[in-house]
């Protein structure tokens, strides 16, 4: 059974929604159950995979191999490195999280809701194992339609326009990667992500295909100028699919250009940086301001959100000017090391934002920072937890958001001081937008007698911020093992970077 | 004189041709109320025939009667799925007729015998074979879409399948005369030889040109896709879904014949045609489709929009287009009976659950008839895991390997374009309210909701299990 540990993850929260949704409207009690505990089941096999992985082997483990359509030589080819296993654990804790998060706030047919959250945890989590292009574009692409469920029953007013931008935009950006990906499988005759990076490729060809799979991540993550459609989504997501989101999905366009852009097209890559950079740039500072200027909750942490990714995409690109600009392995290995940190990091703290509101918004059914004020004199604890976050989110020393910033910036420094002075800027910027919504939301005089009628949070909302906080503070105080386990395969890849294909 | 060997080759056709007779005089000493025999009777000779076609599969390709007919492995992957997708439709067919009173004899002969003009239209091996089994086709098709004959609507629709369609015929038969005039012979082996030293090159190229006319009016391609949308709309739905989905296989099986076994030297000519075809059908098929409020005429637009695609794959002009091609033929007309299907199992007397706005609501109402409905959508669209997305990854294929990759990209665009309708259905059925006052659910007929549910579910296993489907349509163009 756990020679297919792999196969396991991906495919016990998908056909567990089955009885979850068949449990049916009539028990919504017994679907909230079964889905908790596939959920739960689904970590644990994700912490039993950790110790199977051994971190200082960087070749890919736990694979699995079989052939899917034998006359192409398209194959379901799974396999997990250090970077994979960070964003699984990710994944199926947030998993966790969202369902608990759910529990009593859907009423509307919580049955489809929980089985449409465990699909879409398996196909994450699929997409993170994948070792075959067209394996990983089946997950990449079936993703959607429970997302896009998720927001369309559940979500907001505006939602329909909402997930149809989502929807469209996403795929918009993927089916370009398809075409770039059939042109590359008629080159090298496999999907084999591994045969791909292999394959020599002329600097053209190179050029099409980073921009074919830029298009696709770059709206996954989403980067300046095709981020539009996160607000959206955001504000009119129901909360778990606003937290599922940000944590998870947004990582999947950055692990997406560590494993096509990068080990593919790496001359393109590398002479096309300063776009990515460039753009990177423009995320973290002008999407900063953007975000000061916000009036609803969700809004402004969707737009701190593709400021934060914008950090994810700079440490990528920013090592390809180390190795192949000064053959500075150690500080490309930096930026590398502090994007993937990010990543996690941002899962963890903007997951618990989104959590944040949503308790917020249970109770008073507003997202209007104007509509708040003083909740800490009722709302003690969550006024605890949300400093807890918001500190985070600022990139605090010791909390997870400074460690992933601080590597990149460091980075950065070597490659191009004016560079780091404008990633630098976050720290700025970060704290005026998100300590501006604290000082809005929770210090003050109650002045909406609403607000005066909150009650502190339940017992349920506390397990979902304390996890979320527990995972900040281990990750901002002791960063370390998660380093220590992605090391052995950043290391691999920032070695990759310097290989010519030409 | 045709021997017993000739005879045997036909069995499956010789068949089918005495059971629809036996059927037709059945029905005309049968009481109304016993009917239902008639209809689980179709379904058992259409069945027999399938077993009747797999098992008397010879290893090689054979002809009969002089090489008008020949049985091969293409022909014989086209009829099973023909005669499978007409078993769905007599299924689907059933309670939609007898509540609205059209539950007849004649509904099941005439889709048997165009049945039949199908099997005879794939297995062609000479023109005038081609001709008789299209002719056949559509004669019976005329007349099942006038199969209401006191609704305006379907006779008009009639009408005009019927003077467009005749229009059809006669420029694939003046094309034909060309080709003859030019070559000398209707032999389609015979044709493929001699077609490469004609003295009359031009005279040739022109009768290609009318027989691609003709094969763009019988697969609905864009500009020659007028009908395809006032037909879907007019015929009773039962008989639309015959129209979408069988006799898609045998609009690709005669292009196959006429443009691959027939004028395969020609490709360099045809193959820009098709190519144009493609990107208009794409183009009016995804962007009218977007207006539409009626799902049977959304559906005709994605038709036309699908045999876009259709062409692309075969526009490569190899096996291997030729085989991702008639993969997508029948990924299409699975998912097209599913679709009409839905709005077959959805429909009830006085009420046809034809506007989109109907559909309003449907996850509360039927849960499971959103989620079916769902599936069909987005494997029409073309997201994976479902069907219809590796259809589509074939076609793209093949047309890059053929150098065509900027109508990959044009298919590509207009994938997107072509996703907003389907989403558009999905959001009706799950995001907006139900109507007060109106009730929308599934058939109760229990042989329609197993039989539409295992069609549904098909979608998505084939989705993950294609390999052996796709392997069986690569084999058959091999050698």
């Amino acid at each position: 059974m756990f020679n297919h540990l792999l196969s396991l993850l991906i495919w016990l929260p998908v056909v567990g929604a089955i009885p979850v949704l068949l449990a049916g409207s009539g028990r919504p009690n017994a679907a909230r159950w079964i889905a908790l505990a596939v959920a739960v089941l689904t970590f644990v096999l994700s912490l039993y995979m950790l110790p199977l992985y051994n971190a200082a082997d960087a070749t890919k483990q736990l694979a699995e191999s079989h052939v899917w359509i034998a006359s192409l030589g398209v194959h379901y080819n799974l396999a997990v490195d250090g970077i994979s296993v960070a964003l699984i654990l990710l994944t199926s804790f947030v998993g966790i999280l969202v369902i608990v998060g759910a529990w009593e706030v859907i009423q509307t047919n919580p049955h489809q809701y929980m089985s449409a959250m465990l699909v879409l945890e398996g196909l994450m989590i699929g997409v993170f194992c994948a070792t075959d292009a067209l394996l990983f574009y089946v997950f990449f692409e079936a993703m959607l339609i429970p997302m896009f469920i998720l927001i369309g029953v559940w979500g907001g007013p505006r939602r329909v326009y909402a997930t149809l931008k989502f929807f469209i935009y996403t795929f918009f950006g993927s089916i370009f990667m398809l075409v770039g990906l059939i042109y590359l499988y008629l080159k090298a005759g496999s999907f084999d992500l591994a045969t791909l990076a292999a394959l020599p490729l002329s600097m053209k060809e190179q050029t099409w295909l980073f921009f074919a799979f830029l298009i696709a991540f770059a709206v996954k993550v989403p980067m300046v100028p095709v981020h539009t459609w996160l607000p959206d989504a955001h504000v009119e997501a129901p909360t778990g699919g606003s937290v599922v989101l940000a944590a998870v999905m947004l990582k999947i366009g950055g692990y997406g250009f560590l494993r096509f852009s990068l080990p593919i097209t790496p001359d393109a890559a590398d002479a096309y940086a300063w776009v990515v950079i460039g753009l990177s740039l423009i995320a973290v500072v002008y999407i900063g301001y953007i975000a000061l200027v916000q009036e609803d909750m969700k809004k402004l942490v969707a737009y701190s959100s593709v400021a934060h990714m914008g950090f994810v995409t700079l440490g990528i690109f920013i090592a390809f000017m180390l190795v192949r600009g000064s053959n500075n392995l150690d500080a490309a290995k930096l930026g590398m090391q502090g994007a993937m940190v990010q990543m996690i990091s941002h899962g963890f703290v903007s997951g618990a934002m989104f959590s944040c509101i949503g308790v917020l918004y249970d109770r008073m059914h507003t997202r209007q920072i104007k509509d708040y004020g003083g909740v800490i004199n009722v709302m003690p604890w969550f006024g605890f937890f949300y400093v807890v976050f918001a500190m985070a989110n600022s990139g605090l020393p010791g909390t997870s958001g400074f460690v992933g910033e601080f590597q990149v910036i460091l980075a950065s420094f070597q490659a191009n001081p004016l560079i780091a002075f404008f990633a630098a800027f976050t720290l700025i910027i970060g704290a005026a937008y998100t300590l501006y919504m604290v000082k809005r939301v929770l210090w003050g005089d109650i002045t909406n007698p609403h607000v005066a009628e909150m009650k502190d949070l339940n017992g349920r909302e506390w397990f979902v911020l304390g996890a979320f906080a527990a995972a900040v503070f281990a990750l901002g105080i002791w960063p370390q093992p998660l380093i220590h386990l992605m090391d052995s395969s950043v290391t691999q890849l920032v070695t990759q970077l310097g290989n010519h294909k030409i | 004189m045709p021997n017993l060997n000739d005879i045997l080759i036909l069995l499956p056709e010789f068949y089918l041709v005495a059971a629809a007779c036996l059927l037709l005089l059945l029905d005309a000493f049968m009481k109304p109320e016993q009917r239902p025999v008639l209809h689980w009777l179709s379904i058992a000779v259409l069945l027999v025939a399938i077993y009747l076609v797999v098992a008397g599969q010879p290893s090689q390709a054979v002809t009969a009667f002089n090489g008008m007919f020949i049985r091969d492995g293409v022909a014989e992957i086209l009829k099973v799925f023909s005669l499978l997708t007409t078993v769905l439709v007599f299924f689907y067919a059933k309670p939609y007729l007898q509540d609205r009173k059209l539950f007849v004899g004649e509904f099941y002969t005439l889709t048997i015998f165009a049945v039949i003009g199908i099997m005879l239209l794939v297995s062609a091996g000479n023109l005038i074979m081609v001709y008789l089994g299209l002719e056949l086709l559509t004669l019976s098709s005329y007349a099942l879409v006038a199969l209401n004959r006191d609704s305006r609507l379907s006779s008009e629709a009639a009408i005009k399948y019927f003077v467009l369609g005749a229009l059809a015929s006669g420029m694939l038969l003046y094309g034909m005369s060309m080709v003859y005039g030019a070559t000398g012979t209707l032999d389609l082996v015979r044709l493929h030889t001699a077609a490469g030293h004609t003295g009359m090159p031009h005279l040739l190229v022109f009768g290609l040109i009318f027989m691609i006319v003709g094969i763009g009016f019988k697969l609905g391609a864009a500009p020659f896709h007028m009908w395809i949308p006032d037909v879907y709309q007019g015929s009773p739905t039962a008989v639309t879904v015959f129209i979408g989905s069988a006799q898609k296989l045998a609009a690709f099986g005669m292009a196959y014949r006429l443009l691959a076994s027939g004028l395969g030297d020609l490709s360099q000519h045809w193959q820009l045609m098709l190519a144009c075809l493609a990107v208009l059908s794409l183009a009016i098929g995804n962007i009218v489709a977007i207006v539409q409020t009626n799902l049977k005429r959304l559906l005709a637009y994605s038709t036309i929009s699908h045999m876009g695609y259709l062409l692309v794959g075969l526009v490569n002009a190899g096996p291997e287009g030729y085989a991702a091609s008639l993969f997508y033929a029948i990924s299409y007309a699975i998912t097209s009976a599913a679709a009409f299907g839905m709005i077959l199992a959805l429909a009830r007397a006085g009420f046809e659950c034809e506007e989109i706005d109907d559909l309003k609501g449907l996850n509360q109402r039927s849960p499971w008839a959103a989620f079916l409905m769902m599936l069909v959508m987005f494997s029409l669209a073309g997201v994976p895991p479902l069907f219809g997305f590796f259809g589509k990854l074939l076609v793209f294929q093949a047309a890059i390997h053929a150098g065509y990759l900027w109508l990959a990209l044009v298919g590509a665009v207009f994938a997107i374009i072509g996703l907003y309708y389907y989403l558009r259905v999905v959001k009706v059925m799950y995001f907006d309210k139900p109507v007060e006052g109106t009730e929308v659910h599934l058939q109760k007929d229990v042989s329609v909701r197993l039989v539409l549910s295992l069609n549904v579910l098909a979608l998505l296993v084939l989705g993950i299990v294609w390999g052996p489907l796709f392997g069986w349509c690569q084999s058959v163009f091999v050698g």
